[in-house]
């Protein structure tokens, strides 16, 4: 059972917060007889699983380690050649491009995303007048389409019609190339994806303080501590367990982006803002040629990184029932 | 860490007085225009004349609207967003029908193996869209599922499936078990107690799942621009991105068809804002 949700669904449940272990065990021995009706109920799922989460994974491995080119790939004679795809791809010089376009992309809307998300999730603890409507407002860029966002954005960031540029102009600031300067194309893209992450953020880390118990800014704040203090002696330590979540999460949510980066700069100028992702979608679909397996092989370093990102992300969950 | 247990009531005394929040009224009105003004902006060019489009300083208030934009996009959009509204119920309907009976499965009917089946639930989730992309489409290439709606609808689900499976056995197992056992000896099987208590009672996560579900499958670019790309039947996102591609010029009515995409994102935050908030919680936080 998990000990920080926060969703009032929970509130309800029968079994006790520290349902222990050998009550379930006890429980499977009893119940038995029902394991062939449990194995049915999720036959679908498991049935859904192999077809179309594990067979479309081991083809992509296959692609990886095959030289598949467009002939090849419908008839499916492709020849093997172990990992040379892969070495190929980690010694090209998109390979680093990428790599630190990752980090920037990633790192940056991370940290960003998260003090932004916290500062609004202390900034609506406490109700207010149209502070419920204006916090489901916030929600929005979240609910949007990326397509819609993204092309909002890169219109916004137009170098010559864009009202960022004619805002900053009204300052007397020249005309900023955003999405076609190459030193700028990715510090953009993070831009719009900051604005795009800030919800997510909100909304986990809100339902987060919502479960510290107000007694205890109370007793904090008999001791004399002033907001400041209660923020960082009293808030931030206790919010670390959803902290670590939202950014686990967001770290492998941000991993991912493929959208938001291709309308808005199709990975360029050149190579400019192409990050892993974005790499591994244009050598597949980008181009009028596409080289499945190239594009395969940057998709697989991807999946490691998640694999490890959800390993941690188990261990800091079981780390926090532990201690609940 | 034992004070973040959930449902611990606040004491009412922390509700302050309105005289004393107002200016957090005001400050909260403040941060959410600055927060919104993309999306004003995309309204606001929208409604904007072609010829005023290169304007600088562009205009801040439609004050001369036109719906030029709105036009081209009930000329040319509308079996595009018939193709969404499609794709969205069908990815409800595929991801229901397989997640609800396996949160069953696991929740209540003890299924062996779940903790590794949630782990790779986890997992699943985690797996860039873009690799999944690939692997369906090596497989539709054989199987000529290329360019159909099908097999978009099925490529969509592989999104919300996971999260519905989680999100469903997480709700399941607080389900008294008393009420399962009275039925039981009411001598109600394990399908009649799937369909007559555990479903009706799970109609929160259901609608939560179906929401989450539907505007996923809305707003997916990747695969559909991966695997429907030459297709009959274009969903909307496709749709804004070919425009964006083909008149540049064009901004109003880009903006115009966004307005519309956004439409689904807008009735479901006004009509379900607690089932969003439930379900970007759960899917962050979970067992």
């Amino acid at each position: 059972m998990t000990t920080i949700s926060a969703a009032p669904r929970r509130a309800g449940s029968g079994a006790g917060p520290g349902d222990p272990p050998d009550r379930t065990r006890r429980g499977l021995r009893r119940v038995r007889p029902t394991q062939w009706a449990a194995l049915a109920f999720a036959a679908p799922l498991l049935t859904y699983l192999v077809v179309f989460y594990a067979f479309p994974l081991y083809r992509n491995i296959e692609l990886s380690v095959h030289d598949y080119n467009v002939r090849a790939f419908v008839q499916g004679n492709a020849e093997f050649v172990g990992l040379d795809i892969f070495r190929d791809v980690v010694g090209s010089g998109t390979f680093p491009v990428a790599v630190r376009n990752t980090a920037i992309f990633v790192v940056v809307s991370l940290v960003f995303q998260y003090a932004l998300g916290l500062a609004l999730a202390v900034f609506f603890r406490t109700s207010f007048r149209l502070s419920a409507v204006l916090r489901g407002m916030f929600l929005v860029p979240w609910l949007l389409p990326l397509i819609v966002s993204a092309s909002t954005w890169s219109w916004m960031l137009n170098g010559d019609n864009g009202i960022v540029n004619s805002v900053l102009g009204a300052f007397g600031i020249g005309q900023i190339n955003w999405l076609t300067d190459p030193s700028l194309a990715i510090w953009s893209v993070t831009i719009a994806n900051i604005w795009l992450g800030i919800p997510f953020n909100l909304v986990i880390l809100y339902s987060g303080l919502q479960n510290i118990p107000g007694d205890v800014y109370e007793a904090a704040s008999l001791d004399g501590a002033n907001a400041w203090q209660q923020f960082w002696r009293v808030t931030f330590p206790l919010l670390r367990p959803v902290s670590a979540i939202t950014l686990l999460l967001g770290f492998i949510y941000t991993l991912k982006v493929v959208d938001v980066i291709w309308v808005m700069t199709t990975g360029g100028p050149a190579n400019a803002s192409t990050t892993l992702a974005v790499w591994s979608y244009r050598e597949a679909f980008g181009t009028g040629q596409p080289a499945f397996s190239p594009a395969a092989a940057v998709g697989n370093v991807l999946i490691l990184v998640a694999l490890v990102i959800g390993l941690v992300y188990v261990q800091v969950q079981r780390r926090q029932e532990k201690a609940a | 860490m034992s004070t973040l247990t959930p449902a611990r009531p606040r004491p009412a005394a922390r509700v302050a007085g309105p005289r004393r929040t107002w200016w957090k009224t005001a400050l909260g009105l403040l941060f959410t225009a600055v927060m919104l003004f993309p999306v004003y902006w995309m309204v606001n060019v929208s409604l904007t004349q072609t010829r005023d489009l290169r304007r600088d300083p562009p205009s801040v208030l439609p004050l001369n609207p036109t719906f030029e934009g709105y036009e081209a996009v009930f000329r040319q959009q509308l079996p595009n967003l018939g193709t969404s509204l499609v794709l969205g119920l069908g990815c409800v309907a595929l991801t229901l029908v397989i997640a609800a009976p396996a949160g069953y499965a696991i929740a209540l009917l003890r299924l062996r193996g779940r903790g590794p089946l949630n782990f790779l639930l986890l997992v699943a989730q985690m797996i860039p869209a873009v690799v999944m992309a690939m692997g369906f489409y090596a497989i539709y290439v054989r199987l000529g599922l290329l360019n159909t709606l099908p097999g978009l609808i099925v490529a969509d689900s592989t999104v919300a499936v996971p999260f519905a499976v989680l999100l469903f056995s997480a709700f399941m197992s607080g389900i008294p078990r008393e009420m399962i056992q009275a039925a039981t000896i009411d001598g109600a099987g394990v399908w009649r107690v799937f369909r007559s208590i555990v479903l009706p009672m799970s109609r929160n996560s259901v609608l939560t799942v179906s929401l989450f579900a539907f505007l996923w499958a809305w707003s997916d670019f990747i695969f559909a621009s991966t695997l429907n790309r030459n297709g009959n039947f274009l969903p909307i996102t496709l749709g804004i991105y070919n425009y964006i591609g083909n008149n540049t010029t064009q901004w109003n009515a880009i903006m115009a068809t966004a307005v519309v995409a956004s439409i689904p994102a807008a009735v479901l935050l006004v009509v379900a804002q607690r089932y969003v908030a439930a379900g970007v919680t759960a899917g962050a936080v979970k067992d």
